[in-house]
């Protein structure tokens, strides 16, 4: 069901004047592409590309307890955060489904921001006010999604094209880390953010501004870029950029009806250090031994099953289910990600599976991602 | 977008255009190649292979989508376009010359005229407003 007006963010004039062609997503008009997926995944591989992701949410989570409050929140260990340090996360629910993934920036002791899925803004606000109100942390929530932009430029001229529109020492900011300027120190910006972090599997910023600025911004960054090879890329291949670097996408790997150990995000699931909502049932799932577990695979016939498709074995039974499939545009192959049982049989790599693509069985090999760095 | 008067279109959005030797070849149009973006790879049935007409002969798989091909009138495919192999981009570079699908031998020519025209069909995509 669609809503029957969609939002638009700061930065929509600016893609309709490009010729981008627009899609309704998570209920924002936004760029599913400009030049085309192929041109625009390739330069961000090579070049950069500059994407507008404003649909994006962000909520400030304030107080004493906001540390303990985000803790009780997250899978992954917020404490381990020093000022200035982002991570990537999961919020559960008790029963160990996944709400959503999720961002959580350290600004100081008392202030983290969360960045969260489009589609899943209001949902996990609720979630949030509800686990806030049960367990009564002294902190507040703020949902500013509406005055927060967000800009990704992405690829290894990233840093170079960053370098062109500001003094601030950028390059030094680690992976995962980021830096809050001034007010008017980056690019007149009353508020921004500045995060060594992206989606595509190469080196990028993104970046954080207020809704008056995000024009100022994107043209600011077009025109740094223009001798670096930039392009804007649009949401289609942020798709295909980021399931080749083999990152889950909530909604497709991830949903309520999966745990994030399933995913294969145990690396940010710390059911020893830290205690959250969903622990408990994580930790007997992992006792237990999981069911099936999310692999990568490289298509060796011509072919890509999409989600939904059938994994089969040798003999067409079906064993389970493509959660995301593509098309890789730099190994030129279909590739994807889907669950299968969690037996050596289905998910070591080397191993073949078959898709049942629209009645065909078409061999795949089980595959580690990242692919584009695969072969 | 064009349209070119020479050819008939469907509402899958397939052209066909009747050849001098009796030939009928068929593409899918500008605006199918613009609405599914790039082009993949292209897969279609064997020469020989006879169609009835709405018959699926072949699949067109995109980055983000896929869509099958539907044989616009009854006939037998007389040649496939091998080149589409090797350079599937040439259906968005160029759909109504160097990136055509097939050509089938027609059971009736007088089908094509149950065909939209140009002007039809630029009418039904809502592209002549």
């Amino acid at each position: 069901m669609e809503p029957a007006t969609l939002q638009t963010t700061a930065l929509h004039p600016i893609h309709v004047a490009l010729g981008a062609k627009m899609m309704p997503f998570a209920g924002f008009d936004m760029p599913v592409q400009y030049s085309g997926i192929l041109d625009e995944h390739h330069a961000v591989r090579e070049a950069a590309g500059l994407f507008d992701v404003s649909h994006m949410g962000e909520v400030f989570v304030s107080g004493p307890q906001a540390l303990d409050f985000v803790q009780h929140l997250v899978t992954n260990d917020a404490t381990k955060l020093v000022d200035g340090q982002a991570m990537y996360t999961v919020m559960c629910r008790p029963d160990g489904g996944a709400v959503d993934d999720l961002l959580v920036y350290r600004l100081n002791g008392e202030v983290f921001m969360l960045v969260i899925n489009a589609s899943n803004i209001d949902k996990d606000v609720a979630h949030m006010e509800a686990a806030h109100a049960e367990a009564g942390f002294d902190c507040v929530l703020d949902n500013i999604s509406e005055q927060v932009e967000l800009l990704a430029l992405q690829g290894p001229k990233a840093f170079d094209i960053m370098a062109e529109v500001t003094d601030l020492p950028v390059a030094d900011i680690k992976y995962y880390h980021f830096m809050r300027p001034e007010p008017g120190a980056f690019l007149g910006c009353e508020k921004a953010i500045l995060s060594h972090t992206g989606y595509t599997g190469e080196r990028g910023l993104e970046i954080y501004c207020e809704t008056a600025k995000a024009a100022d911004v994107w043209a600011a960054l077009m025109a740094a870029g223009e001798t670096h090879g930039l392009k804007p890329a649009g949401l289609g291949a942020r798709d295909t950029l980021r399931l080749e670097a083999g990152f889950c996408l909530y909604g497709n790997e991830l949903t309520e009806d999966t745990n994030p150990l399933e995913a294969g995000l145990g690396w940010i699931v710390k059911l020893d250090t830290t205690d959250f909502i969903g622990a408990a049932t994580l930790r007997t799932i992992k006792a237990d031994g999981l069911e099936r577990k999310l692999v990568g695979f490289v298509m060796e016939d011509r072919g890509i099953p999409r989600q939904g498709c059938l994994i089969t074995d040798a003999e067409g039974e079906p064993v389970g289910e493509v959660t995301s499939g593509s098309q890789s545009p730099v190994l030129g192959k279909g590739i994807g990600l889907g669950y299968v049982p969690n037996d050596p049989a289905f998910t070591t790599p080397g191993t073949t599976l078959r898709f049942n693509v629209r009645g065909r069985l078409l061999a795949g090999t089980v595959t580690k991602p990242p692919f584009h760095r695969a072969g | 977008m064009t349209f070119p008067d020479d050819c008939r279109y469907t509402k899958d959005h397939e052209w066909v255009r009747l050849d001098d030797d009796g030939l009928a070849t068929i593409g899918v149009t500008d605006y199918a190649q613009g609405e599914l973006g790039d082009i993949v790879f292209v897969e279609l049935e064997a020469e020989g292979t006879e169609l009835e007409a709405e018959a699926v002969f072949g699949t067109v798989e995109a980055v983000k989508t896929v869509s099958e091909l539907f044989a616009p009138i009854a006939g037998t495919i007389a040649a496939i376009n091998e080149a589409l192999d090797g350079a599937p981009e040439t259906v968005n570079d160029d759909p109504y010359g160097e990136g055509w699908m097939v050509k089938i031998r027609p059971t009736d020519p007088a089908d094509l005229d149950g065909l939209m025209t140009a002007e039809e069909y630029t009418h039904m995509i809502g592209a002549d407003a």
